[in-house]
């Protein structure tokens, strides 16, 4: 039997076997975007990611405010990691205009980095322990990450959107003895993270839960131009703070963290073991870094980029953060292109759920290091 | 009535100089403001010739060996390199750089469109994890399709070749490029919508011609 249709409305022919399940975009385990997940009994047979919620078209409206209006808004793909997002837009600014960065504020810029990976990996963290049913590490890190917020809202004045990094610098110097405290709450913050791996990641729950799932191998994790943490722990020693160093990291002791297994357990590893290298870098940075002097090179009103096009790069929570920009002898950019890792990772969805348990979804979708924000920009 | 209204409106056309009321400026007053002040308009950091470092040398000069005069190498500043090529060659070209060079992967596919020479620029950010020397490197592989003046997206002369086969890493990238410029890929699996709403009935919302409301 034929019904009549509405113009415009089609009937999708349904299969006795495969059933369409939409992940999303309102469910907890997805976030502001959807899975269209095609399920055989409780196996994935196919997944294809629609993503574009929080589409805000954030490049095209940095075509139209000047170098120093885009700053707040380019934050806003990602606030919990607002100084990474922001860094590359710096540094390509200050190569455009020709700007020198004064050596201090190069020292507080990646300090203001790395405490905002900790705040976005604890956050992400927090995250992967609730989409597990385990609310004892969502209270933690959502905890924990108060700390580093308060470090940031002491540097910048705001918790999370504080558009501290600046072309030219950071927009304030450090509060006074800014130095003791981040020193006293990154070393209580090393114990707390010991403790989350005898709850969390030494848990049998978990590993049962994600070793073995969802496998990227080395090779496949080449091919698809995955990024971050999904690449570390597939075997690619590959940061971009090692591998081209910016601002101040090549003076800096640290090592890159990198896992062979490639499965899930794997990728939510990374990124905790990264959280130690951090405080690392941060108790470093706070030895070396000059005691006084200039933070900040202003800019003249209005400035103007020449006839030219710069594409740089950092390595942020989610992986490889890149700007385009492309400039035609105007106060404002001509083009802006933000290359995300979010959306670089991706690709990785329908390749690694193919195959695999329905219940298995979530552990291997959060363990992207996916924020659907950023993807969107 | 209207004498009234007159008079309302009339002191923000006599005013002049930047200082009075919140109007906004218009772009001579600005320009005015600014000389007065003695701050100049000219570029910041005008573009300068650079010398090619002996690395990037050896790149350029293994592509232009092969390529001859149908590629165009530019070195834009340290370990940013840049191809141009016709969009008829860029698959070969692909080839060359994934196979010869070492490049494995694509970073970002990004569109920029320019509409005084009716035409829309693609880049292509390459990059490689396999070769340890390449790392810093960032190769950008550049073409050109044309322009409609009136965007049929998937029907118009605006398509070029899909770099999929060569780099499977375009895949979201194209897709994403397809729907903000309009430009179709060609032997691409699948040109649907990624980002923007089904429903999306506008022209393609990247493009210099597409005006964000209030702007």
């Amino acid at each position: 039997m034929t019904a009549q249709l509405p113009p415009g409305i089609q009937l999708e022919k349904v299969d006795d076997r495969i059933m369409t399940l939409n992940v999303g975009p309102q469910h907890p385990g997805s976030g502001h975007m959807r899975l269209i997940i095609k399920i055989d009994g409780d196996y994935i047979v196919s997944c294809d990611p629609d993503p574009g919620y929080v589409h805000r078209g954030e490049e095209k409206m940095a075509e139209y405010r000047n170098y120093i209006q885009n700053i707040p808004h380019l934050e806003r793909p990602v606030i919990h990691d607002s100084s990474n997002i922001l860094h590359p837009y710096c540094l390509a600014v200050e190569e455009l205009l020709g700007i020198e960065v004064p050596e201090r504020a190069k020292y507080i810029r990646v300090i203001a980095s790395e405490l905002n990976r900790c705040i976005y990996t604890l956050y992400w963290l927090a995250i992967y322990g609730i989409f597990l049913g385990h609310s004892t590490m969502f209270m933690w890190p959502a905890g924990d990450r108060e700390l580093f917020i308060d470090l940031l809202e002491a540097m910048s004045g705001a918790r999370v959107t504080h558009a501290y990094l600046v072309p030219g610098g950071v927009r304030n110097d450090l509060p006074a003895n800014f130095e003791e405290r981040c020193l006293r709450q990154v070393d209580y913050f090393e114990k707390r993270l010991k403790e989350y791996q005898a709850v969390f990641y030494k848990n049998p729950i978990l590993i049962s839960r994600t070793e073995g799932t969802g496998i990227l191998s080395r090779t496949d994790a080449i091919r698809l131009g995955t990024t971050g943490s999904v690449l570390r722990a597939s075997g690619v020693d590959f940061d971009i703070r090692k591998k081209e160093p910016y601002d101040v990291y090549e003076n800096l002791d640290f090592e890159t963290v990198v896992m062979k297994e490639g499965d899930s357990y794997a990728r939510s590893y990374v990124p905790y073991l990264e959280m130690f290298e951090s405080c690392r870098i941060i108790r470093d940075a706070i030895r070396k870094m000059p005691k006084s002097g200039s933070v900040r090179t202003k800019l003249k009103p209005n400035p103007k980029g020449g006839n030219e096009e710069v594409y740089k790069r950092v390595e942020s929570g989610r992986g490889a953060l890149g700007y385009y920009i492309v400039s035609n002898n105007r106060p404002e950019p001509y083009r802006v292109k933000i290359s995300v890792g979010s959306f670089r990772n991706l690709i990785c969805m329908p390749y690694l759920l193919k195959g695999e348990l329905l219940g298995n979804m979530p552990s291997v979708y959060w363990s992207l290091n996916y924020w659907p924000v950023e993807a969107d920009r | 009535m209207s004498s009234a209204n007159d008079k309302d409106g009339e002191p923000s056309e006599t005013s002049t100089g930047p200082s009075e009321g919140t109007r906004p400026l218009s772009k001579e007053e600005a320009r005015k403001f600014y000389e007065e002040k003695g701050i100049d308009f000219s570029p910041d950091a005008p573009v300068k010739p650079r010398p090619i470092p002996q690395f990037e040398k050896s790149i350029s000069d293994k592509i232009a060996s092969k390529f001859g005069s149908k590629v165009t190498v530019d070195y834009v500043r340290a370990n940013r390199m840049r191809i141009s090529t016709k969009k008829e060659d860029i698959l070969d070209v692909a080839h060359f750089i994934r196979d010869e060079l070492g490049y494995d992967h694509a970073e970002s596919v990004s569109g920029v469109d320019y509409p005084d020479s009716k035409e829309i620029e693609i880049v292509y950010h390459l990059g490689s994890y396999t070769d340890e020397k390449l790392a810093q490197q960032v190769l950008a592989l550049a073409t050109r399709v044309p322009r409609e003046e009136i965007p049929n997206p998937g029907k118009d002369r605006s398509r070029m070749t899909s770099l999929r086969e060569v780099f499977y890493s375009v895949e979201f990238h194209e897709r994403e490029c397809f729907e903000m410029f309009g430009v179709y890929f060609e032997g691409h699996p699948d040109n649907r919508r990624l980002l923007l709403p089904e429903d999306w009935a506008d022209i393609p919302p990247f493009r210099k011609d597409f005006k964000i409301k209030g702007r």
